[in-house]
């Protein structure tokens, strides 16, 4: 299988980049580790005529201490998040469910903006965003913008980033006494998720966030209002598939999809102690 | 475009579409076929070969993303005559049947040593979960990794 023709350009910093897409629109496709865009090209189910690599630009690689939060680089590697040690200590939901992406090979390559841009329901980031409350922040040609991440996923493959915008930093708030759970369903090793939760618990408040339960990545909201009304997990768990409109294919149906949300609700929240 | 890499300690340099997957640059127009393309939607691992070291799957990876970097396949693994330690334990421990996945399990299990130097059996396994084998002859090939983990040790 091979990508159907495009122009290739490399990007050597990140306004040559937005230079590139301000030329192009909506033709160019932006190409971090690739290891989302390019499976779909080779299925010619993308067909960018421009790609533009920004796989070059290292200053976008970079997990910082900024205080009261971590600042992640939109071009770290998943290799990286997994085994730094600030991300498990501050952040370790994310460093957990980050060593279930793909497979080491994946991850070697895998960006998490990239994981994150690609806006995939089935991806397993996008609901540790959701449950941690990430900032994300995009550059484009009228500068910087901060978009809390539940403004971030507009539809299937779609987020509110601009033709002419690039996701630069992912700012998670450091949770070192945060419990959390991750919970993800399939039926083979390195398969996405046919159901998976993402949990964490910290001084009363919580964050759940489910992959492939819609046609975006979605906020338990119902669980985590149960919770804040004093519910156990048990119970609150019940509320995982409301208001969720999931898929069907051929791992699973809706009803299907919806008892696992809830099974694997109960057991993210009882491993982050609720 | 102009791509130059790196492959085996030998440089390259050829002229290629952009959309030219390194699997196929590696393959076809440098002509080392030791890496083999399997599913080629980066499921089954056939096709690892290392970029700067790191295991990757290069039926996903566009040569020209490889321009300038570091690249080993199987077939500059060993010594001359001397096999890698990995190859070696997989011949002692008869960690292949049709030998299709060998190459990409071998790279990718070279690659898994590297970072985690005296896995677990189970490390082992979930550290080469990105890699089919269609005969389903793990087993040996986890006592391989094992046993050459036990030898570099």
């Amino acid at each position: 299988m091979i990508p159907a023709a495009f122009d290739y350009i490399r990007a050597g910093s990140a306004e040559e980049a937005l230079a590139a897409l301000a030329e192009h629109g909506d033709e160019a496709k932006l190409l971090a580790g690739g290891h989302s865009l390019l499976p779909l090209m080779k299925l010619r189910l993308a067909t960018p005529a421009v790609l533009v690599d920004i796989g070059r630009l290292d200053d976008l690689s970079y997990i910082n201490d900024a205080g009261d939060h971590l600042a992640i680089g939109a071009l770290t590697r998943h290799r990286d998040v997994e085994t730094s040690e600030l991300v498990r200590s501050q952040a370790g939901l994310l460093a957990e469910a980050t060593s279930h992406v793909g497979d080491p090979q994946v991850r070697h390559r895998g960006t998490i903006g990239g994981s994150i841009a690609h806006g995939d329901p089935a991806s397993d980031l996008p609901s540790v965003m959701l449950a941690m409350r990430a900032t994300l922040v995009a550059r484009g040609p009228g500068g910087e913008r901060e978009i809390a991440v539940d403004d971030f996923f507009t539809g299937f493959l779609e987020t509110c980033l601009g033709d002419d915008e690039l996701l630069t930093e992912i700012r998670l708030p450091k949770m070192p006494d945060a419990t959390w759970g991750f919970q993800k369903f399939n039926r083979r090793a390195q398969d996405w998720a046919i159901v998976g939760v993402s949990a964490i618990v910290a001084n009363g408040n919580s964050g759940v966030g489910l992959v492939n339960m819609d046609s975006t990545p979605v906020r338990a909201a119902g669980v985590e209002a149960a919770l804040a009304g004093g519910a156990s997990a048990t119970d609150a768990a019940e509320a995982a598939a409301e208001g969720a409109n999931p898929p069907s294919d051929l791992n699973a149906g809706p009803e299907y999809r919806e008892h696992l949300a809830r099974v694997l609700t109960r057991r993210a929240l009882e491993a982050a102690g609720r | 475009m102009e791509v130059t890499v790196t492959i085996n300690g030998d440089s390259h340099t050829h002229d290629v579409e952009p959309r030219t997957l390194l699997v196929h640059y590696i393959r076809d127009v440098v002509g080392l076929t030791g890496t083999n393309i399997g599913c080629d939607t980066s499921s089954c691992g056939a096709c690892t070969i290392h970029v700067n070291g790191e295991s990757v799957k290069s039926c996903t990876m566009l040569a020209a993303q490889a321009d300038g970097q570091d690249l080993l396949t199987i077939e500059g693994l060993a010594n001359g005559d001397v096999l890698h330690p990995m190859q070696e334990s997989f011949r002692q421990c008869h960690a292949l049947q049709c030998g299709y996945c060998t190459p990409g399990m071998v790279m990718a299990a070279v690659s898994l040593l590297d970072e985690n130097p005296s896995p677990t059996e189970r490390e082992v396994r979930i550290g080469l979960e990105g890699n089919l084998c269609r005969c389903t002859g793990y087993h040996n090939i986890v006592k391989a990794v094992l046993h050459c983990a036990e030898a570099s040790s």
